[in-house]
């Protein structure tokens, strides 16, 4: 528990007023899921906004209960004198709207008709997402936040520092990009489609069923995890090795395949199949260049500093798009670093890569520490 | 102070307040730093090195980590009002490339660099037969990042032959550092180091 927050407890917050969303559809009666750490400071301007990629939660840093075995999904990074540091930032975690680790998702209670949303739930941006995560932060009283996020949750961080510029004064974005390649978009139209096509999908109403579409879940995962990992991790990590021998039939032989076998059975427990279909959805939609005509006008919008942070073994989300950014911004006249890690593991080093990136933001965020405190 | 600190007191006293200033090689950050503080300048830096990249942002500098011979594409045209190249035009692949694209994002330039032509530089390859090393020049021929390495006449013939005209000339040696040229054979002679503002 050294250099950890500790026992924290995931706390709700619920809003009636309705949200007009992106789609022109509507939702209200949201709940958001959250964890703080650290205390936030007279002037409300010590705060951290971690926002999280595809299937994680708001429980970011240490540990829910005394016997939980694994902390938080940043815990490396989150914590007294680590890089975002607990001494000095009042830092905040919170769940999607759309997920379904204790933010309203299409897993929640539809109000109107007291069954869970399933496929009635509304499509979602990343948009609307940053709108349900804006009521949190007004609630907390925050006047002025450093944003960050990896992955999706980089492009939650550009969002936010486009939309509320006045509230933003420093945006870190972590081997992201503005929006996803044709690639990346397959990759998750993939994932979707093995989910809609399990038998026990039902068109997305199967809250009551005996059986849920967890193959197709499943699936989706591993092809996830595929697009994760790297060559280079893949070939270390599992080689040509066989769990055991050839067994001359088409079960898990290969280690590789155990590993993605296990990884999607282990996801099925705590991830919703319609989540998965509605966040992938969200991230595939995300494009602030056509919106703006081009990325410099969507950086325009914004009054923050910037650090970019890629890994060079990322084939997802590419250092190319990560200068992309870096381009833009500075066309843009924005305050702008940069760094490329190098990293043999791919999309998912920005989770594994603690220490180097602990050095870089530390460094980055001194011009953010609270003064006189 | 020592030479490299002289350096920087140069290039402070080049560089006007409030411009917008790019570095290029910029290292731990310490002339940009120095710059904030004393000219009150904006812009970024540019270096390769992560570890110096750390240092940079420790220091409260703006770096985007690259590598100045790829090129300065993510820059538009005269973007910065003073782009620096401080000892390291010697030890790009490319100078002739990096010298157009500086004098393209910004405009003006201010380019400084070991004199090869100095005389103890002289002395050291005639007395010795050897690849000078001396405190500006301290590598071995193999291990040398300096791989185009020129001297003050050299830069003269450069800069006319591509239409670049030198704004000004401070020439260092012995901890000392003198503008303008008298007799530029005998300042090429006694000079260890130059520095030059350049614009197109």
């Amino acid at each position: 528990m050294e250099n950890s927050v500790g026992i924290v407890q995931t706390k709700f917050c619920k809003f009636d007023d309705e949200i007009l969303l992106e789609s022109g559809k509507s939702l209200k009666n949201i709940q958001i899921a959250y964890e703080t750490y650290g205390t936030l400071n007279k002037n409300g301007d010590n705060a951290i906004l971690v926002c999280h990629a595809l299937t994680a939660d708001a429980h970011a840093a240490g540990y829910n209960t005394p016997n939980d075995k694994k902390p938080g999904w940043w815990d490396t990074m989150i914590g007294p004198n680590k890089a975002f540091d607990t001494n000095k930032f009042f830092v905040i975690s919170s769940n999607i709207l759309g997920g379904c680790r204790g933010t309203t998702g299409p897993s929640s209670i539809n109000p109107e008709t007291g069954k869970p949303y399933g496929h009635n739930f509304p499509v979602i941006t990343i948009e609307d997402i940053v709108k349900v995560q804006k009521k949190l932060i007004d609630f907390l009283g925050v006047k002025k936040m450093v944003v960050v996020g990896g992955s999706m949750g980089g492009m939650q961080a550009m969002e936010w520092s486009i939309k509320h510029s006045d509230l933003v004064k420093t945006t870190i974005i972590i081997a992201s990009t503005a929006r996803l390649s044709a690639q990346a978009i397959a990759f998750n139209a993939v994932g979707r489609n093995a989910i809609i096509s399990d038998k026990f999908f039902n068109n997305g109403d199967y809250y009551d069923k005996e059986n849920t579409p967890d193959y197709g879940l499943a699936i989706a995962r591993m092809v996830g995890h595929i697009t994760y990992l790297c060559e280079e991790a893949m070939h270390t990590k599992f080689g040509r090795d066989f769990k055991d021998k050839p067994n001359f039939d088409f079960g898990v032989d290969f280690q590789v395949e155990s590993y993605l076998e296990y990884q999607g059975r282990i996801f099925v427990d705590r991830f919703d199949a319609n989540s998965y279909l509605y966040i992938t959805k969200a991230i595939d939609y995300y494009d602030p260049i056509t919106k703006f005509g081009t990325l410099e006008n969507a950086f325009k919008q914004s009054n923050s500093r910037f650090l970019i942070i890629c890994f060079n073994s990322d084939w997802l989300f590419t250092t190319e798009q990560s200068k992309e950014m870096v381009t833009a911004l500075v066309n843009a006249g924005r305050e702008v670093s940069f760094v490329e890690l190098e990293s043999p593991c791919g999309h998912d080093a920005f989770l594994i890569e603690y220490k180097e990136q602990t050095k870089i933001i530390k460094s980055f965020l001194k011009k953010d520490e609270p003064k006189n405190e | 102070m020592n030479d490299t600190q002289l350096n920087y007191e140069v290039v402070t006293d080049i560089i006007p307040e409030n411009a917008r200033v790019l570095d290029l090689g910029c290292g731990d950050g310490t002339l940009f730093s120095k710059l904030i503080k004393e000219k009150n300048i904006t812009g970024v830096g540019v270096e390769i090195n992560k570890d110096e990249v750390i240092k940079a942002l420790d220091k409260g500098v703006s770096v985007i980590q690259g590598d100045i011979d790829e090129g300065l594409k993510q820059f538009p045209d005269k973007s910065f009002d003073y782009a620096i190249l401080n000892q390291t035009l010697q030890s790009t692949e490319k100078p002739d490339l990096v010298m157009d694209e500086m004098l393209r994002v910004a405009k003006k330039a201010v380019v400084s660099f070991p004199n090869f032509a100095y005389w103890k530089v002289r002395f050291y390859l005639f007395f010795k037969g050897k690849m000078p090393k001396s405190k500006s020049l301290p590598y071995e021929w193999y291990n040398t990042p300096n791989i185009h390495l020129m001297t003050v006449n050299d830069f003269f013939e450069f800069c006319k032959k591509r239409n670049i005209k030198i704004l000004k000339s401070v020439y260092l040696t012995r901890n000392k550092a003198r503008s303008g040229i008298l007799i530029r054979t005998i300042t090429n002679f006694f000079s260890e180091e130059v520095i030059f503002v350049v614009t197109r």
